[in-house]
């Protein structure tokens, strides 16, 4: 009888220290979760609320929504989350369109925003926020990486190609900021397209040694799919985005061999990012993917923050995060002055295991990488 | 009052109501939901216009929406970095002042209304559809690609443009706007349906001879139904980007075009307040139904399929009756 | 730019024009028998193309894949043609697009809901890789030869089959006059069935043969299906000859006009002002093209008078 008083008073106490301790953070999470491209969000929401899960804080709460890939949803979102439900903190967003959407107006009402994927170069140099941080990637660092990766592997008249908007131009400026050799052709697609013959063809014509090509999603798998079966047979390089664990069992062999450019990867060699990649495969029955790993590192970096500063501090919450102080799944991360990742890009290689096809660290493309806009960001 | 227009009352006081009383429970974002299905209404009863009352279904509304979207951002986005929008041969500054963007919105979208139709017109039918189709996505493509106001990313303005006397990042008086806005679209269009214009417009539509032996140019009056109606969805999209702060090229794609028509469908063809119950609908809908599943577009769509099949004539059609002959 | 370049350039514009073919003429045939708008069309491309990607997975075998889409996509058809469609022949456009609008909706998200939301691997035959030399030293893709020898196939089954089968006499006699064959005997719902299914069949396999080159994703229907408007529209709504000029004209069109805008842009502009300007007219160009045709002729190429 006595005991079980004990529990009861124990758990009532447990009850009331959570509840004074539950000033707590609250988490608007906008991603896209349906449409095509929903499995990008997925696997940002999964990674995240794996870290959430992990930490087992009561003290955090995160909503979660739908932006159907619409950049007009997705504000409305945003002001649901910021009217109605008070949120503190922002998050979630997977394109830069809609994070060019949101962001901005975000930051203005005293918000923080913390981007799992989008990382557009107008918001890393004048349009910077101190409320605004990057835990993925500024746009052009995966292209920069490959650049510099095209000068090691000798690789010295390349094709390139992406598609016709902002992203696309943002990919090649990237890659040619490395980049030494000259240029067997630029081409820029259609946004969408889904046959790539016109362009194998200008391709084989054009007396390359190597294709760098950036074109996310579907887009991605159809290139690679008829690339293999023109008889071209020069090196391919591109961005890890056609190559993520999501993508690459539909797009098959077509892409063993493939170097692509990362900043993270399942067999980085460190203990946070082998039981990452374990809980999650344990967790959903599927490998992760860099999306997966983006969303994780995100919440462990609120997480850490959270254990430094009350949010409702601002200028000690920001300043938290900015030690980013946490333990990433791609070991060293800092954030540079314009609160963008410092750190390494590795160049993978597709590999098969099995039944599964996966990537393999071979080197590492740029050391501690920050990003060009930084200097153009007064805070 | 017939049941039409006890309808119509009901339905405006209702959209009335909701942001009111929203305001009074501080609940900012039903006010902000709201908007925007009255903003989707004004641009439904521009549809409407031309689809309800002269028979052109028009699958390339989009291009209208968001001309008048891109009316405003361009001059908001020169007013808010200080450059000049054109400065040869002479200057032309941006602006952030709503009662100068809203014209300009308008006279582009008609203008551009104005040029498409005098081309589709030559068609009809399904070509009419199609044809409307292929300038919509002509407009896409070409802001997709158009750098110079940031291609695909769209263009940020970070602070609603101003309407004197009104504080419009406040959203209870942002929705004020639009709904005066709206009720002054619906006073215009009932006006035009009863006078002699809307009246040859339907004759136009049952029976083209018999228009042209008492003298009516058919293809006049449609082209000039079609113009009105591209610069009263062209000021819809000027108000959606302003509500948004944000303009993009997703305005304008096909499936845009086909939400404006659902509001109408939904709503009623050729009822003046259809659009404005189609479109609330279709928020509502939206917003409950998003919440439910992850799947929720099958119910959305079965809600749809369900109205075509056994909703003849739409939310006005199943609540206030056939409608009355007019001719 | 070599000749061999613009000659393989042209073969691809015209690979990619007689599979869009596939997609058009069950649109056209449907159109001009039924009277009805489908924009659900791209959904039976995307059903056959899963349902291929589904058995290829299965039994590993392209053939038996090909038949599932052929199979799925037709069950798929005759399933909403019995349920809805049916309903909406006699209704007007508007009521059409709203109708199947909204079954584009429930297909994609039943897909998603059943698939997943991640693209599906399916891909060509072994014995299809790699490529085939031509006269003049051309290499080419043996599957995209092998797509122009089945779409050009399959063309001109259908042109034998309407011009002397008893089921294409029908389905030339519905298109003149609905009325006259009830009257005749024949029966009509029946007709329409088979038609609104050999039209799915053609829109499944062209998904499957298509996904094997290109990813398979919720979703993929809906490009295809607007190009396949503007197919019919330039070709004449109801017009089968009409859809197979229009497509290879629409498959020409958008490959040479990747190829040479930027090209000749570069003539009088920097290069990376040329490949911008050029990239955006590109993409234009299709519509562009078929407002042109509709501005000279207003029902389309082969529309009737």
């Amino acid at each position: 009888m006595k005991l079980k008083q004990l529990l009861v008073t124990a758990a009532c106490t447990a009850l009331l220290a959570t509840t004074v301790q539950a000033e707590g953070v609250k988490v608007g999470m906008i991603t896209t979760l349906s449409g095509g491209g929903a499995g990008l969000g997925i696997d940002v929401r999964d990674g995240f609320m794996l870290a959430v899960e992990q930490a087992g804080r009561s003290d955090l709460e995160v909503v979660i929504e739908d932006d159907q890939r619409k950049p007009d949803v997705a504000v409305q979102l945003a002001d649901k989350m910021i009217q109605s439900e008070k949120v503190d903190v922002l998050t979630g967003i997977i394109w830069s369109n809609l994070a060019m959407a949101v962001v901005p107006a975000t930051v203005a009402q005293n918000k923080f925003y913390l981007s799992p994927n989008a990382g557009p170069s107008a918001l890393a140099g004048k349009g910077c926020h101190k409320n605004y941080f990057n835990v993925a990637w500024q746009n052009d660092n995966l292209h920069e990486a490959a650049g510099a990766y095209a000068n090691t592997a000798g690789l010295g008249n390349s094709f390139i190609l992406a598609p016709n908007y902002p992203a696309g131009k943002d990919a090649l400026t990237g890659y040619k900021r490395f980049y030494e050799g000259a240029l067997a052709g630029e081409l820029y697609t259609k946004l969408g397209q889904t046959d790539y013959a016109s362009e194998i063809a200008q391709i084989r014509a054009s007396g390359a040694d190597s294709v760098y090509f950036f074109l996310p999603g579907g887009m991605g798998i159809s290139f690679l799919k008829q690339y293999a079966d023109s008889g071209v047979d020069l090196p391919v390089v591109g961005p890890a985005f056609s190559f993520d664990q999501g993508i690459l069992q539909a797009v098959g062999a077509a892409a063993l061999g493939v170097r692509n450019t990362s900043q993270w990867s399942k067999d980085i060699d460190n203990a946070t990012n082998a039981a990452f990649v374990e809980s999650f495969a344990a967790k959903y029955g599927r490998l992760p993917s860099l999306y997966a790993s983006q969303g994780f590192d995100t919440a462990n970096l609120l997480i850490s923050a959270m254990d430094k500063a009350d949010v409702a501090d601002q200028d000690a919450f920001r300043a938290a995060l900015q030690t980013a102080d946490f333990a990433s799944t791609r070991g060293d991360f800092a954030f540079g002055p314009n609160n963008h990742p410092i750190q390494d890009i590795y160049v993978r290689e597709v590999i098969q295991e099995g039944d599964v096809f996966t990537n393999k660290i071979i080197s590492v493309g740029l050391e501690d990488r920050g990003d060009a806009y930084a200097a153009d960001c007064k805070m | 009052m017939t049941r039409e227009s006890c309808l119509n009352v009901v339905l405006m006081g209702l959209l009335l109501a909701v942001p009111l009383a929203a305001w009074a429970l501080d609940e900012p974002f039903i006010i902000t939901l709201t908007t925007r299905a009255v903003i989707f209404a004004i641009a439904g009863v521009g549809l409407n216009l031309a689809l309800g009352f002269g028979g052109l279904v028009s699958f390339g509304h989009a291009a209208f929406f968001g001309l008048g979207g891109y009316a405003m951002g361009i001059l908001a986005y020169h007013a808010q970095t200080y450059t000049p929008l054109m400065d040869w041969p002479f200057v032309i500054e941006g602006t952030k002042s709503m009662l100068v963007i809203w014209p300009v919105a308008i006279v582009a979208s008609g203008l551009a209304a104005l040029a498409i139709g005098a081309l589709s017109l030559r068609t009809s039918g399904v070509y009419f559809i199609m044809i409307t189709l292929a300038f919509g996505q002509m407009f896409f493509y070409f802001t997709i690609s158009w750098s110079a106001y940031g291609g695909e990313d769209g263009l940020s303005i970070y602070v609603r443009n101003s309407f004197p006397g009104l504080n419009t990042m406040d959203p209870i008086q942002f929705f004020a706007i639009c709904y005066g806005l709206l009720l002054l679209v619906l006073w215009g269009v009932h006006r035009m349906a009863n006078a002699s214009f809307g009246l040859a417009l339907r004759a136009a539509r049952q029976n083209e001879e018999r228009l042209q032996a008492v003298g009516q140019v058919p293809y006049r009056l449609y082209l000039t139904a079609f113009a009105i109606s591209g610069a009263i969805t062209g000021l819809a999209g000027a108000l959606f980007a302003d509500l948004n702060r944000f303009v993009s090229p997703s305005m304008l794609s096909w499936q845009t075009s086909g939400e404006i028509m659902v509001f109408v469908i939904l709503g009623g063809v050729g009822r003046v307040y259809g659009p404005v119950a189609g479109a609330a609908l279709f928020i509502l809908l939206e917003h409950t139904l998003g919440g439910l599943s992850p799947y929720w577009h099958v119910y959305l769509g079965a809600i749809l399929l369900g109205v075509v099949l056994f909703a003849r004539g739409g939310i006005f059609g199943l609540l206030a009756g056939r409608e009355v002959a007019h001719d | 730019m070599s000749w061999i370049l613009l000659v393989e350039q042209a073969l691809n514009g015209l690979q990619f024009g007689v599979m869009l073919f596939l997609m058009a003429a069950g649109l056209t045939l449907i159109f001009g028998v039924m009277g009805l708008i489908n924009l659900a069309h791209g959904s039976l491309y995307m059903v056959g193309a899963f349902a291929a990607a589904a058995v290829a997975a299965a039994t590993g075998s392209f053939v038996l894949a090909l038949i599932a889409s052929l199979a799925a996509a037709a069950l798929a058809g005759v399933l909403i043609e019995a349920t809805i469609i049916r309903r909406l022949y006699d209704r007007d456009h508007l009521d059409q697009v709203l109708a199947t609008f909204a079954l584009i909706l429930i297909f994609s998200e039943g897909t998603r809901w059943a698939f997943g939301s991640f693209p599906l691997f399916l891909d060509r035959p072994e014995a299809l890789s790699g490529t085939v030399s031509l006269p003049f030293g051309i290499e080419y893709s043996r599957y995209r030869l092998a797509l122009i020898g089945v779409g050009l196939a399959v063309a001109a089954g259908l042109f034998w089959m309407i011009a002397k089968t008893r089921v294409g006499i029908r389905i030339r006699a519905g298109e003149n006059d609905r009325e006259m064959i009830a009257a005749l005997g024949v029966d009509i719902s029946r007709l329409y069935t088979l038609v609104f299914a050999l039209g799915a069949a053609l829109a499944g396999l062209a998904g499957a043969l298509i996904g094997a080159i290109q990813s398979v994703q919720v979703g993929m229907g809906e490009p295809v299906l607007i190009l396949a408007f503007v197919v019919i529209v330039i070709g004449g709504i109801g017009s089968v000859q009409g859809a197979l000029v229009g497509a290879i004209l629409v498959g020409l069109t958008d490959t040479l006009g990747g190829f040479l805008l930027p090209k000749a842009f570069a003539l009088f502009l920097s290069p990376a002002a040329a490949t911008s300007v050029g990239s955006s007219l590109a993409s234009m160009s299709i519509y562009i093209l078929m407002a042109g045709v509709l501005l000279v002729r207003p029902k389309g190429l082969f529309g009737g008078a």
